[in-house]
């Protein structure tokens, strides 16, 4: 084979893996629209008018998640499925961002933090390479610790509305979160810069439970709650 | 601390304060989530850091093979380094094997940062060693072509069961990008070479390397920007050697007939140091 071949063919190469590339832009560009709809969605809860009717809001989250998945789908026929890893940089950033909607909305709705395999039926992808296009565990995690910002956010926002259990909650949420974050190894990646954002999640909590129960504040809601 | 972890304070004042520092319930599915988590995460962790460690040795393996095969240029008996050279290429192969081994079942774009500057170095020493013996570019398809491993399978999980046995195929496929950039270190592998040929009152290799390389040189400008960022870096460099060779064979060629061949190796000497024509006849 001359070299005139050889670059012809390696440019017949590039060329295809650019096209791919394009196409899958195409695709993630249209997941990131969703996503902030999503999120503008989810925003309102912040709002102090916004903490009656959440369940209303996470209906319409799920909602949009339905076009998410027809996405996801589209996104899945735009390359070889073993080369997830090839063009994961891609989506990577929407899948986080993705996986974090998912978590706050299963969060709003049962207080409870998603797993892996809710998240990847939610986007109707799946949890296990093998089988397909998948989530990566990092990109969950990472989405996990995007969504405990969000919470830390929302301890703050739901005292300002008048719902003093709420932060507690949430501050056991957290410190479940973290004890768990510390059980794994990160090496120095994305991911461990995110994990070092946790602990001012979780002392931003702490001050925000900590301002409610020297005020009596907590104590109060909880024996209403009681009654 | 109550409050970190209770699932409301009034219950937990009432029980012991060094009991709640570790109230995280064990079994809660949170943590049992995560320590599944863990395992994941280690285990990826491990087998990254085993390919780096091949990568690592594949790349020293190979430059000791390059800095081998320059010796050709100086020494009578070219079949013996070409032969040598062969061994200690095969000793990569059996490394790069190691790596195929290790990335059996899995993506391998997933762990490629570990270990394409290996293949890099891999695909230059090769390249270089094809060049030498046929004066022509290896293909990828060739150099994939020896890449093929066989293993022995026979794991025998205790006495009775035999999980396979037999010959197992392994292949290990160097991507276009990473062949395209060992072909771009290649070029300043040949610059060298040409170099120390002259130096050698050879008057061939430089003419034929030239070629060689406007070839090489002309098939990246014909990629151009198409290819990944690294390769137009490369490009630059590219340039350069082959301005080195070029001036080279341009000295040859027009002082070629007026310098007796003995002194030719003075006049490179200082050529090749300053790159300043003027200073050559000094």
């Amino acid at each position: 084979m001359s070299v005139t071949e050889m670059f012809s063919y390696i440019q017949g190469f590039l060329s295809a893996d650019q096209d791919i590339r394009e196409d899958i832009r195409k695709v993630v560009q249209v997941l990131e629209q969703t996503a902030r709809e999503i999120l503008t969605v989810l925003q309102s809860v912040h709002q102090p008018t916004g903490f009656k009717d959440i369940p209303c809001k996470c209906l319409k989250a799920r909602e949009l998640f339905c076009t998410v998945r027809t996405h996801t789908g589209e996104l899945k026929t735009k390359f070889p499925v073993e080369q997830y890893y090839r063009y994961h940089e891609h989506w990577r950033f929407v899948l986080q961002r993705l996986a974090f909607l998912a978590a706050f909305v299963v969060y709003l709705e049962s207080e409870s933090l998603v797993t892996r395999e809710e998240v990847a039926n939610i986007l109707a992808i799946e949890v296990d390479r093998e089988k397909g296009f998948h989530l990566d565990v990092e990109d969950y995690l990472a989405g996990v610790l995007i969504l405990a910002s969000e919470l830390s956010r929302l301890a703050v926002n739901s005292v300002t509305a008048g719902d003093y259990g709420r932060p507690l909650r949430i501050s056991n949420f957290i410190n479940e979160l973290d004890s768990g974050f510390r059980l794994l190894n990160l090496k120095n990646d994305p991911l461990r810069k995110r994990y070092d954002g946790l602990k001012y999640d979780v002392k931003k909590i702490e001050e925000v439970v900590y301002d409610l129960s020297i005020r009596g504040l907590a104590k109060e809601q909880e024996t209403e709650g009681d009654k | 601390m109550s409050k970190r972890e209770g699932e409301g304070c009034v219950r937990k004042r009432k029980t012991d304060v060094q009991k709640s520092e570790d109230c995280i319930n064990p079994d809660s599915h949170v943590i049992a989530a995560f320590k599944v988590f863990q395992q994941e995460l280690d285990t990826k962790h491990d087998k990254h850091e085993r390919l780096v460690k091949i990568s690592r040795d594949v790349t020293i393996e190979s430059k000791r093979t390059i800095f081998l095969l320059h010796r050709v240029t100086s020494v009578p008996d070219v079949e013996e380094i070409l032969n040598e050279a062969d061994v200690k290429l095969d000793g990569v192969r059996q490394k790069i094997g190691q790596i195929a081994e290790e990335l059996r079942g899995e993506d391998l774009h997933q762990f490629h940062r570990a270990f394409t500057p290996g293949i890099q170095e891999y695909v230059e020493a090769v390249s270089f060693h094809h060049f030498i013996k046929h004066r022509t570019l290896i293909s990828l398809e060739e150099i994939n072509a020896r890449l093929v491993f066989m293993r022995d399978e026979q794991k025998t999980k205790g006495d009775s069961e035999v999980m396979w046995t037999g010959p197992c195929v392994l292949t290990f496929q160097v991507t276009p990008t990473d062949y395209l950039l060992g072909v771009a270190d290649l070029t300043g592998e040949l610059m060298r070479m040409c170099i120390t040929s002259v130096g050698n009152g050879d008057m061939d290799t430089p003419f034929q390397l030239s070629t060689f390389l406007r070839e090489i040189h002309d098939g990246f400008s014909y990629i151009g920007n198409t290819g990944p960022y690294e390769v137009s870096k490369k490009l630059h460099t590219l340039r350069q050697s082959l301005g080195k060779v070029e001036d080279a064979c341009y000295t040859l060629h027009v002082r070629g007939s007026e310098i007796p061949k003995h002194m030719l190796a003075d006049v490179f000497s200082s050529r090749a140091a300053h790159l300043d024509p003027d200073d050559t006849m000094a």
